[in-house]
């Protein structure tokens, strides 16, 4: 690995105005790492000479003083985003010949800004999961596996393994139920998912609509704010993106935390939680306290139906969205004597173990007879949610949590593949922000005694992400917490 | 109002029948794309990429379709919600790309309307609307090109759709013959939806059940989908109902169902039991918020109403003095309306009526022209009415002249002066020619005064073909007689 490839987007874009090294010369770099890196299976989709181009585009421009905001930058893509003419496969056998006429607008506002696309990088498919061992493509090896190999967290795991190991300077991921901010956690790096409308749906593989939102996951908090800058922005393609002033996130990074009330919600301290955990909480809630910040105890009443209220509404939103793959039009195709049987053959070999299980849950939900027992209880308890992180923003500013219950497990754990449910409960504290369409970040905070990083959450007011990299900064300085 | 009772040696039944409309709305793009809604161009041009349900495609409402609904229901005389939301039908089928449908369902964005009908025997009667709702059409499906494939297009997917639902308030054909005429009518003007049946953009779902006479039950409805015409939903009506009451009568039950009227043979068979009925899974559309319109909004929308054509045949009848049928007739279709209007401005409007509907339509129909290319003008046929009623010309002449008019366009007034047919008015003239008829008839004259007084008619005639047509007859008749009786 050369150095360069260490280097913080932030830190490489400062080099390449100074010319310290060419855009082409980095790209060469990540795709010298990519090639040894190989091992991680973070790739779906290596596109070197796509990259190389960009990259020879970008040293123009350096030259001729034309440079943009990420001009060089070599960033992964979460193989969710459809990218022009690059191959899109959303980790699913059913996609995995379709390449995307089209570009997703949060791409494009990467490419827009003289981003490099080094390829598309590995998830559960159709981003469900929380351990990438979903994808179609096989698990992503998290770069912290010691003896044995680890998961890199879900359903992003290919962005967050190949952030970590540098396979790529940083990238992009989508969140449903903490699908950026797990992976980040069990890769000790940082990543934000915005508040649900910032950044636009538009091109992006749907997995739960109303859920969905897409993010950076990058090796520090400001690399974070220096993406999710470009990334975002309303977008008149999807309907539910808001038109809001996107404003400059690395100007949060130098603002304090005093006098900022900092939210610790009591339902997320249950009895049994693992005890590094709760150390690392306090720990992180002690560095803003002591920076002026004032640490407050709030409750957040329905926080224990929030897993519920998930597993019924993302499946169900997920059954109906997933209906166009049905191998008529592109993707996958098994044939049949019949409509219904092209449809049953092509769908059952198509769609993974994970993928069936889901569609059939969403089906079941919204069925007649059951619609009102299930998705029309789980939506109005969603507004009960919604309900109370409004009201415990009246009397804090930013919510600070653990991100995750456990560090990363290993690859084929028998008790989460025997129980789904057992998988499910890592998302015990990222589902609830989803479905209160807020933003949150998680960034590393320490390791466990087995040498694995935790991640604390910091959950914001709706379209409040500077304030979350203002507290995020601060936690990043105290915790000095040493990446891979 | 006429009833509608279907009597058999073993009771009397009436009918119970409701509509569901599906009007293609005409908007220049789809409801949730830009792209273009051009009928009849090659198969698969108008599709994009949200309509061919590509990953990661999101809808994106096209306003002028909301403005095209909010019109409509006010068409209806119905409440417009200033809430409402769309929501998925979830279904599997070929040329449904995202095998979802984009509708309304819990909330639609009109509520209940209602709307009168002109019944032969002259009566009205009110039908109530129970909702409208907006949503996309599906692509099509080919079967008949291949023996073993089938091809979809995919350039009606995603056209915008109003779907109106009546109330079961229909109780013979004819009620429901009268309620697509009226509703097609009122569409056209609205200028909502184009209103051709045999085309699809207008299509017609027909629910119907029997009751014996006197009863206010509702008994099981059978469903007949995609009946492409007025005249095919009133067959449909009575054979359906027809075999209803064979059933009850033999005593059997109806199921519910859906069949599908087959006009050439006039009856309906099964399409789908009720036991394979879908579950359609409806809920709320994620990709799009609700749709909430603003008083403002539809203040806006309503003060862009044009007269209707109940409206407009009331003032014809109460300000132009056109009788009832006559008005009905000319408002039935808006550019009709409007051509009358212009053609009777300033002249006599029963006249210019009278006129339209023999003489003008007659022509029309016999050269198929459509009244937007008639060759004789509003205006041009409001100055023949003019000259007739001046005197100018008598009414014998005035066909003439339109004959004229409808081969070259021309002023009636420069086709007058120019062949010399201006009615002769002036006495003096009039009577050298009766004395010279009476002079060149002596026996006739003889005959007339002794008793034969009829024959005042024939003199008439003569000198009216000796003015080679051009003396007023009124005159003639006159002096005919004054000269005779001498």
């Amino acid at each position: 690995m050369t150095e360069i490839t260490t280097f913080s987007v932030a830190e490489t874009l400062k080099a390449l105005k100074n010319k310290e090294f060419s855009a082409v010369e980095l790209t060469k770099a990540y795709l010298h790492n990519m090639e040894n890196g190989r091992q991680y299976n973070a790739y779906i989709t290596e596109c070197a000479d796509v990259a190389l181009k960009q990259a020879e585009e970008a040293d123009k421009r350096y030259i001729n003083g034309t440079n943009r905001a990420l001009e060089g930058i070599p960033l992964g893509i979460k193989d969710l985003f459809c990218t022009k003419d690059i191959r899109t496969t959303a980790a699913s056998h059913i996609l995995d010949n379709f390449v995307p006429p089209y570009e997703s607008t949060v791409t494009q506002h990467l490419l827009d800004d003289g981003a490099v696309f080094l390829g598309k990088l590995n998830l559960d498919e159709f981003a469900m999961g929380g351990s990438n061992e979903t994808s179609y493509f096989g698990p992503v090896i998290n770069p912290w596996s010691k003896d044995k190999p680890l998961v890199p967290g879900g359903s992003s795991g290919g962005s967050a393994a190949a952030v970590a190991a540098h396979l790529c300077a940083a990238a992009t991921g989508t969140d449903t139920g903490g699908s950026i901010r797990e992976p980040a956690a069990f890769c000790g790096i940082t990543g934000i998912k915005p508040t649900y409308g910032r950044c636009s749906r538009y091109g992006i593989v749907a997995f739960a609509s109303s859920l969905d939102q897409a993010g950076p996951i990058a090796q520090d908090v400001r690399d974070c704010a220096i993406l999710l800058k470009s990334m975002a922005g309303f977008d008149e393609k999807d309907s539910t993106s808001c038109n809001i002033t996107v404003p400059d996130y690395e100007s949060f990074l130098n603002r304090e935390v005093k006098g900022l009330t900092i939210g610790l919600p009591k339902e997320y301290r249950p009895e049994g939680l693992n005890p590094e955990v709760a150390a690392y909480w306090d720990k992180a809630a002690e560095y803003l306290k002591a920076r002026g910040a004032n640490i407050k105890e709030i409750s957040l009443p329905h926080t224990k139906y929030a897993l519920a209220t998930y597993y019924v509404l993302a499946p169900a939103e997920a059954s109906s969205n997933l209906a166009r793959y049905d191998g008529i039009r592109y993707g996958f195709r098994a044939d049949g004597q019949h409509l219904d049987d092209l449809y049953i053959n092509t769908r059952t070999q198509g769609f993974g173990a994970e993928v069936r299980r889901r569609i059939m849950i969403g089906t079941y939900v919204l069925s007649a007879g059951y619609y009102d027992a299930y998705f029309l209880k789980a939506q109005k308890m969603r507004r009960l949610i919604h309900n109370d992180f409004m009201n415990a923003f009246k009397e804090c500013d930013v919510i600070l949590t653990p991100t995750s219950p456990i560090t990363a497990f290993p690859i084929g754990d028998e008790s989460m593949l025997q129980n789904p449910i057992n998988m499910y409960l890592n998302d015990v504290f990222t589902v609830s922000v989803n479905l209160a369409g807020l933003p949150a970040l998680s960034l590393p905070i320490g390791l466990s005694a087995t040498g694995l990083p935790y991640g604390m959450q910091l959950i914001g007011k709706p379209f409040d992400e500077g304030t979350l990299f203002n507290v995020a900064a601060k936690i990043e300085t105290d915790a000095k917490f040493e990446r891979k | 109002m006429a009833e509608y009772i279907i009597e058999t040696t073993k009771g009397k039944w009436e009918v119970v029948v409701g509509l569901e409309i599906h009007c293609q709305i005409i908007s220049k793009s789809k409801i949730f794309s830009s792209a273009s809604t051009e009928f009849g161009d090659d198969p698969n041009v108008n599709v994009s990429f949200v309509d061919a349900g590509m990953p990661g495609m999101l809808p994106t409402l096209n306003k002028e379709c909301v403005h095209q609904a909010v019109k409509t229901g006010l068409g209806l005389n119905a409440k417009i919600n200033k809430y409402s939301e769309f929501s998925r039908k979830n279904y599997f089928y070929a040329d449904m790309p995202t095998d979802y449908q984009i509708t309304q369902f819990r909330y639609p964005i009109v509520g209940e309307g209602e709307i009168f009908v002109d019944l032969s025997d002259g009566s009205t009667k009110k039908i109530g609307i129970e909702r409208m709702h907006i949503e996309q059409d599906a692509g099509k499906s080919i079967h008949d090109l291949n023996p073993t494939k089938s091809y979809i297009d995919l350039n009606r997917a995603g056209v915008g759709l109003m779907e109106i639902v009546t109330k079961p308030d229909f109780r013979s054909p004819e009620e429901a013959g009268a309620f697509l005429r009226k509703l097609r009518s009122i569409l056209r003007y609205l200028g909502t939806c184009d209103g051709n049946m045999d085309e699809g953009s207008m299509r017609c779902d027909v629910n119907v059940s029997v009751r014996p006479v006197g009863s206010d039950e509702l008994r099981t409805r059978c469903e007949m989908k995609n009946v492409n015409s007025v005249k095919f939903v009133m067959q449909a009506i009575e054979s359906e109902a027809k075999r209803h009451i064979e059933v009850y009568e033999n005593g059997g039950t109806i199921e519910q169902e859906t069949r599908q009227f087959d006009p050439t043979t006039g009856q309906s068979k099964v399409m789908r039991k009720k036991e394979f009925a879908h579950d359609y899974r409806y809920f709320p559309e994620p990709d799009l918020p609700p749709l909430v319109l603003t008083d403002e909004y539809i203040e806006a929308v309503k003060a862009e109403m044009i007269e209707l054509p109940d409206a407009k045949k009331q003032r014809f009848i109460e300000t132009m003095g056109l009788t009832p049928y006559d008005a009905m007739v000319l408002c039935e279709n808006k550019e009709n309306a409007e051509f009358f209007e212009k053609a009777a401005a300033g002249h006599d409007a029963k006249k210019v009526a009278n006129w339209m509907m023999s003489d003008f339509f007659a022509m029309l129909n016999k050269k198929r022209l459509d009244i937007t290319q008639s060759p004789v003008s509003a205006e041009n046929l409001g100055r023949l009415v003019e000259l007739i009623s001046t005197e100018v010309i008598s009414g014998k002449i005035a066909k003439d002249v339109f004959e004229i008019m409808s081969e070259t366009g021309e002023n009636p007034e420069k086709i007058v002066e120019e062949k010399g047919l201006k009615q002769v008015t002036d006495t003096g003239a009039i009577e050298t020619i009766i004395d010279t008829v009476i002079a060149s008839n002596p026996d006739n004259v003889t005959a007339y005064k002794n008793g034969k007084t009829n024959l005042a008619g024939w003199f008439v005639g003569q000198v009216i073909k000796m003015s080679q047509g051009k003396a007023n007859p009124a005159i003639v008749n006159k002096l005919v007689r004054e000269k005779l009786d001498k």
